[in-house]
């Protein structure tokens, strides 16, 4: 079987980062990049299923700039077999990465896409559905435990209300939400091994004309300066006077 | 002529498209996944299928685009059930779609948080249909009135991933994601009895939700679809007390439009009191006695 994982290449999630001056975007200068973690989560998930005995090869893709290698090379040391880069400067509305990808699908031929469930720079969490669409697969979205058996995939995934099971025959897609695993740490024989495994560049095959675009990023406006309380009954008194609570 | 579709998830759906239509400027229909059909929110009409349960993703996204032709904004309010199934919607009418809207500025731009929320996108819609998904808490509730007509229908798509399991919503407390007030605690609420007791205790007795921190769920004191956050719930309530919540970027992300923020925490540096409307430097396990003493709950 074979599992495409897509990676996005992203500023640190615990990194402060703020708009260009001219609003035309995120400053990510002194910023560094990383594989946006609820991809990496996915990554770790394609090499634990590996681990159980299964016979599976792992592709990993990414869409971005020539130094997504990076992000790509860390996916190879966590475990992936293989690499590709759709190396573009284009910004991609998340159809138009759906589309990238699904062309990438037709020359892998995964059984399975898994991909995190939102990128933390964006926070869209669209283009795993959109590529479940496109592809006409059945998807399960923020999963929290995944297990595969012959031509069918079941997957605990967390919903608005607690959980549910769905089982989906393959080829299915699945994201990633946060509790499926913990990546592991990746120690330097692995980074070194990860040096030499095939990496291939490509161009975008669809180059699709954004549906949406970003105009301006600016900063939310503060709120204002909250003040101490030095008791409970202070605090009661003043919800009370706010009208927030019954007196 | 413009016109909305709105996809109802559950039962107070209904009122908060209403609203977001009105931002927009454009009549309405609604179309329902689950619960009763709203009548007096002024839709054109509302689409029902006398369903219980919500479908899986796969049924439902094909349904919806059965029934989306003439529509210009397909949009569903901001949950986990609208992402997953509005983004396929999206995928099969090959339309764009913009998530967490906060503001409208036009029927064609629009306003959402990025980065945790640390920056509000100003986005342009640049085709039509388009798929939104909005948080209700910008949006005015225009007045209730009128009856609109109900079409029920059939449930004639079949799903191909089936559902095995599916938990039940647990205990008599508002949704987190509704509730006028929220209560939310940490780490420092050590297990499962003692956060109920704590926390679900002063829910109970302000009439709230309860909601968590991610370290509280990974930690196992709270149930999952209690975290509040980035990738949890978005909370917008009249009051929010934080508990022994320090106030990650991530958890802030998740809590910033609520009316009133309270912070009580034994940490005077944490970073929530920079938020808080109201922060109480103190122990949790004294302060919340006091307070429900001094409610008199």
């Amino acid at each position: 079987m074979t599992i495409l994982v897509p990676i996005k290449r992203v500023v640190d999630p615990y990194a402060k980062v703020t708009p260009l001056a001219d609003g035309s975007g995120i400053d990510t200068s002194g910023v560094k990049f990383e594989i946006n973690p609820f991809d990496e989560i996915a990554v770790e998930e394609a090499v634990r299923q590996r681990e159980k005995g299964q016979d599976i090869t792992i592709v990993v893709v990414s869409i971005g700039p020539s130094e997504a290698e990076e992000q790509l090379r860390k996916a190879l040391a966590i475990g992936a077999d293989r690499a590709i880069l759709v190396e573009t400067d284009a910004e991609f509305d998340s159809l138009g990465i759906a589309k990238e990808l699904e062309a990438v699908v037709k020359q892998v031929n995964p059984e399975v896409v898994l991909m995190g469930k939102q990128a933390t720079d964006d926070d869209c969490n669209q283009a795993g559905q959109m590529l479940a669409a496109r592809l006409g697969w059945p998807q399960a979205t923020f999963a929290s435990e995944v297990n595969f058996s012959g031509q069918t995939a079941t997957v605990k995934r967390e919903s608005d209300t607690g959980d549910e099971t769905l089982t989906m025959p393959l080829p299915c897609l699945i994201t990633t939400d946060l509790r499926l695993n913990e990546p592991r740490y990746i120690a330097l024989p692995g980074i070194i091994k990860a040096r030499s495994k095939p990496l291939d560049r490509q161009a975008p095959a669809v180059n699709a004309a954004p549906k949406t675009r970003t105009v301006n990023v600016a900063l939310p406006p503060a709120r204002l300066a909250g003040k101490r309380v030095a008791s409970v009954q202070e605090l009661v008194q003043a919800l009370q006077e706010r009208g927030a609570i019954g007196a | 002529m413009s016109k909305v579709l709105g996809v109802v998830f559950s039962a107070a759906d209904s009122y908060a498209i209403q609203a977001f239509a009105a931002a927009l400027g454009m009549p309405f229909d609604l179309l329902c996944l689950s619960g009763a059909p709203v009548t007096d929110a002024g839709a054109g009409k509302v689409i029902e299928f006398g369903l219980g349960d919500l479908p899986v993703a796969d049924s439902a996204a094909t349904m919806i685009q059965n029934h989306a032709s003439g529509y210009t904004v397909i949009a569903g309010v901001s949950s986990m059930a609208s992402k997953d199934v509005l983004a396929r919607v999206a995928g099969l009418l090959d339309a764009g779609m913009i998530t967490d809207v906060i503001k409208v500025n036009s029927p064609t731009q629009f306003v959402r948080p990025i980065v945790a929320g640390t920056m509000l996108a100003t986005v342009d819609a640049l085709s039509s249909p388009l798929v939104v998904t909005f948080r209700p808490a910008g949006f005015e509730l225009p007045a209730r009135g009128g009856s609109s007509p109900v079409e029920t229908l059939n449930w004639d798509v079949s799903a191909v991933a089936q559902v095995q399991s599916r938990s039940q919503k647990s205990g008599g407390r508002p949704d987190l994601t509704q509730a006028k007030i929220v209560v939310s605690g940490g780490r420092p609420l050590k297990d499962a009895a003692t956060f109920e007791a704590i926390i679900g205790g002063l829910a109970d007795a302000l009439g709230g939700a309860a909601g968590a921190t991610r370290a509280a769920v990974d930690s196992g004191i709270a149930a999952n679809e209690l975290q509040v956050g980035q990738t949890g719930k978005i909370v917008a309530p009249d009051l929010y007390i934080a508990a022994g919540i320090s106030g990650s970027t991530q958890h802030m992300a998740g809590i910033k439009d609520s009316k009133i923020i309270v912070a009580i925490n034994k940490d005077g540096d944490a970073p929530i009191f920079e938020f808080a409307d109201f922060g109480l430097v103190a122990d949790l396990y004294d302060a919340i006695p006091e307070f429900r003493r001094l409610i008199g709950k």
